[in-house]
């Protein structure tokens, strides 16, 4: 589904992935880890589109078309969703007003009729329960006045709505009590499908206790310097990363 | 992709077109000859004609105000024509008798004017250049004893009630503009609500400027008796022209006991092109009277169009407990200026007002919100609410904001709230990420950004003006 060849990209002149490699496949949970500044969040914007990275070698491949050549908004009508680490305000401009137009904007991508207002209302509301969130939500403008739980729980209830091929979790676990990391992890298992992939961000192994990946990455100064199974992540957990970055400079001396 | 909010391509203005169609215009310049043919010519009372004369006396001594927050080359005022009619006019009895072409020109505009294909509940006086040319449903609302009609059949019909109130709320010597206008006015719409009546529809005047180098001039008096209710829009576009414009008009509301008036306008005239060449001067007055106690006028306003702004829907409250609003959305782009914002004249007790603005610049479109709050040294209990937004799409354009207050009653409460803010690249790439194009993006937060003045607007054109938002807004982001 996504092949990540020799990824470089800079922010500012200075190289912050240095030669990424990376393959999803459909129906696979990836967990990336590192440590702060090793480039985890680059990674997921430079996926989403952002322009202000500069991808200066490499390429990404997604469901055989040049991802890089996408615009953001293509890529999302392709299916490629980011749950964002901070999600924006949009003061004004109603949850459901920007989801229904969002999801008549991919349909219309596909050569789909758009969702009438009822049929949408119906489909969110379903998507509502299992995210556990309250009716005035949908209602309320895009994250203005959420708390930082609410954002995370509405990031995925975005992604829910959108059902994308692709989910990218930007350290969505991060800042949630347990409750809501348990719901943000219902919400993503009740997505999961043969068809779909998921990339999960995250500084901590305890979402990977709710979410369980098929295969974990440590990414460390721009590189994925190790790939494992779920077991890595515990391992993470118990030893820190620091004797990953010892290993590496022992196989590089 | 990328966002490159700086870079501005042109719009399509849509309503850009000519109609042509046979009209008599009257030499360009202006003195008392002119004013006596435009009097003579509507056959007009002698009063009218010396307070038009009496305006243009005062209008000689003074100067255009330079005080604006705006910039233009002086206006050549011998230069205009003053006076431009379709010539098939004299009396219309029926549509059938109407101009096809100008008939066209109003389908072409969306306002078809057969009563069939209309919004319903929606009359309309449909005014091109100087003259009014159908005003329908006329029958309908005269059975509930409203009077909606141009303003010149109004002077002929009830010259009492034309004679008593024109001039009452905007005197003929109250600034440079409105002196003009009222030396030379030449139609508008007069719209009479007896007492306790609601009227029954939505009334609406389309405005629509053809003619070259002429200037519109036209006036508008609405008159609330005790109880009464009525809602009334105002549209307005104009041809793509290289030249400017000129149009200068008057508005006036009276609202007595218990009387309620809301005022919307949508006002779409050709901006000029994206080097500020051509457009509107929409150089306008605009007050009204709360003179009953409880009365309430209200303003709204989405001004997208004119090459220049300059107008500020104004209420005097003097009846205790009146009410007034001023709810606006103002769009510059590519180079257009925009001075625009109200008073609020508190004279009466227990008197509130409530001032919500939406500034938006893009491009290198300069907006002024300026505004003026005034509590008389009677009005006891006065409140205002002020809250002035300002927007800012790109880095080339401006936003400046002076309100005024003085206060001389020491019961007042007053709130002023304002802020500005830049459109993220944040919110679109958040928009985008979600599968909106970059220009949908900007137009999802704008219109976000305006809910609380579209809300005041009825529904069929809050929907117009999310719409002409957009249209407006298009190459903004590129």
């Amino acid at each position: 589904m996504l092949e990540i060849k020799n990824l470089h990209v800079n922010v500012e002149d200075q190289e912050i992935l240095k030669g990424l490699n990376l393959k999803v496949n459909k129906g696979e949970v990836h967990s990336i880890m590192g440590p702060n500044g090793s480039g985890k969040s680059t990674l997921a914007q430079v996926l989403a589109g952002r322009d202000s990275y500069k991808i200066t070698e490499g390429e990404i491949i997604f469901e055989g078309k040049d991802l890089l050549k996408l615009s953001p908004e293509d890529r999302a009508c392709e299916g490629i969703f980011m749950a964002f680490q901070y999600p924006v305000e949009i003061p004004g401009v109603a949850n459901t007003y920007l989801l229904r137009e969002a999801l008549n904007s991919i349909r219309k991508y596909h050569g789909e009729e758009p969702l009438k207002h009822i049929e949408f209302a119906k489909f969110a509301k379903e998507k509502m329960k299992v995210m556990d969130m309250e009716d005035n939500l949908l209602k309320r403008a895009v994250n203005e006045g959420f708390s930082g739980g609410e954002k995370k729980r509405n990031e995925i209830f975005q992604m829910q709505i959108l059902e994308p091929k692709l989910a990218i979790l930007d350290e969505t676990d991060s800042g949630l009590d347990i409750d809501a990391l348990k719901i943000v992890a219902d919400g993503v298992n009740a997505l999961g499908s043969p068809e779909r992939a998921f990339v999960i961000i995250t500084h901590y192994q305890r979402i990977l206790d709710y979410i369980v990946p098929d295969f974990v990455h440590v990414l460390v100064d721009g590189k994925i310097v190790k790939s494992g199974g779920k077991e890595l992540a515990l391992e993470l957990e118990k030893k820190g990363y620091g004797w990953i970055e010892e290993e590496k400079t022992a196989a590089n001396s | 992709m990328s966002v490159d909010l700086e870079k501005l391509a042109e719009q399509e203005y849509k309503y850009g077109f000519v109609t042509d169609v046979e009209q008599e215009i009257a030499p360009a310049g202006l003195n008392e000859d002119v004013i006596r043919m435009i009097s003579a010519r509507k056959n007009e009372p002698q009063w009218l004609l010396e307070w038009r004369l009496n305006a243009y006396k005062h209008w000689l001594t003074m100067k255009e105000p330079k005080w604006p927050n705006v910039h233009y080359s002086p206006i050549d005022y011998q230069a205009i024509s003053y006076y431009a009619a379709p010539k098939k006019m004299e009396t219309l009895e029926s549509l059938d008798d109407l101009d096809p072409e100008i008939k066209e020109t109003y389908d072409k505009l969306g306002i078809p004017l057969e009563e069939q294909k209309m919004l319903a509940g929606v009359a309309v006086d449909a005014i091109f250049d100087s003259v009014s040319v159908i005003t329908t449903f006329k029958e309908k609302l005269a059975e509930e004893g409203v009077i909606f009609c141009s303003i010149s059949e109004a002077v002929q019909e009830h010259p009492e009630l034309v004679k008593k109130y024109l001039g009452s709320v905007v005197p003929h010597n109250d600034n440079f503009f409105a002196a003009l206008n009222t030396a030379v006015f030449t139609d508008g719409s007069f719209v009479y609500i007896p007492k306790g009546v609601r009227c029954p529809m939505e009334l609406s005047t389309y405005f629509r400027i053809n003619a070259e180098n002429t200037g519109q001039f036209e006036r508008t008096l609405i008159i609330a008796e005790e109880g009464s209710y009525v809602s009334y829009l105002e549209g307005c576009t104009a041809p793509m022209r290289d030249e400017n414009q000129l149009h200068a008009a008057v508005v006036e509301l009276i609202a007595h006991k218990d009387a309620t008036i809301k005022y919307s306008t949508i006002q779409n005239w050709y901006p000029g092109d994206s080097e500020g060449k051509g457009g509107i001067y929409n150089f306008v007055t605009k007050r009204g009277r709360c003179l009953g106690q409880n009365s309430h006028i209200s303003w709204t306003q989405v001004e997208t169009g004119s090459a220049i702004t300059w107008k500020y829907p104004s209420c005097i409250l003097e009846g205790d407990n009146s009410v007034g609003e001023f709810y606006s959305v103002a769009l510059t782009n590519r180079r257009q200026q925009a001075d625009t914002g109200t008073k609020m004249i508190h004279i009466g007790k227990n008197t509130s007002s409530t001032i919500i603005t939406k500034g938006i610049s893009a491009g290198f479109g300069q907006n002024t919100y300026r505004g003026l709050v005034q509590i008389g040294k009677d009005a006891t209990g006065a409140r205002n609410y002020s809250q002035c937004d300002s927007m800012l799409i790109g880095d080339k354009c401006g936003a400046h904001t002076f309100p005024y207050i003085e206060v001389k009653n020491s019961t007042a409460q007053m709130e002023h709230e304002a802020s500005t803010s830049k459109i993220g690249e944040d919110q679109i790439f958040y928009c985008q990420q979600r599968g909106l194009s970059a220009e949908d993006a900007v137009s999802l937060i704008v219109n976000g950004f305006c809910k609380d003045v579209f809300k005041e607007l009825p529904f069929e054109f809050a929907v117009e003006a999310e719409k002409l938002l957009s249209i407006s807004l298009e190459g903004s982001v590129g």
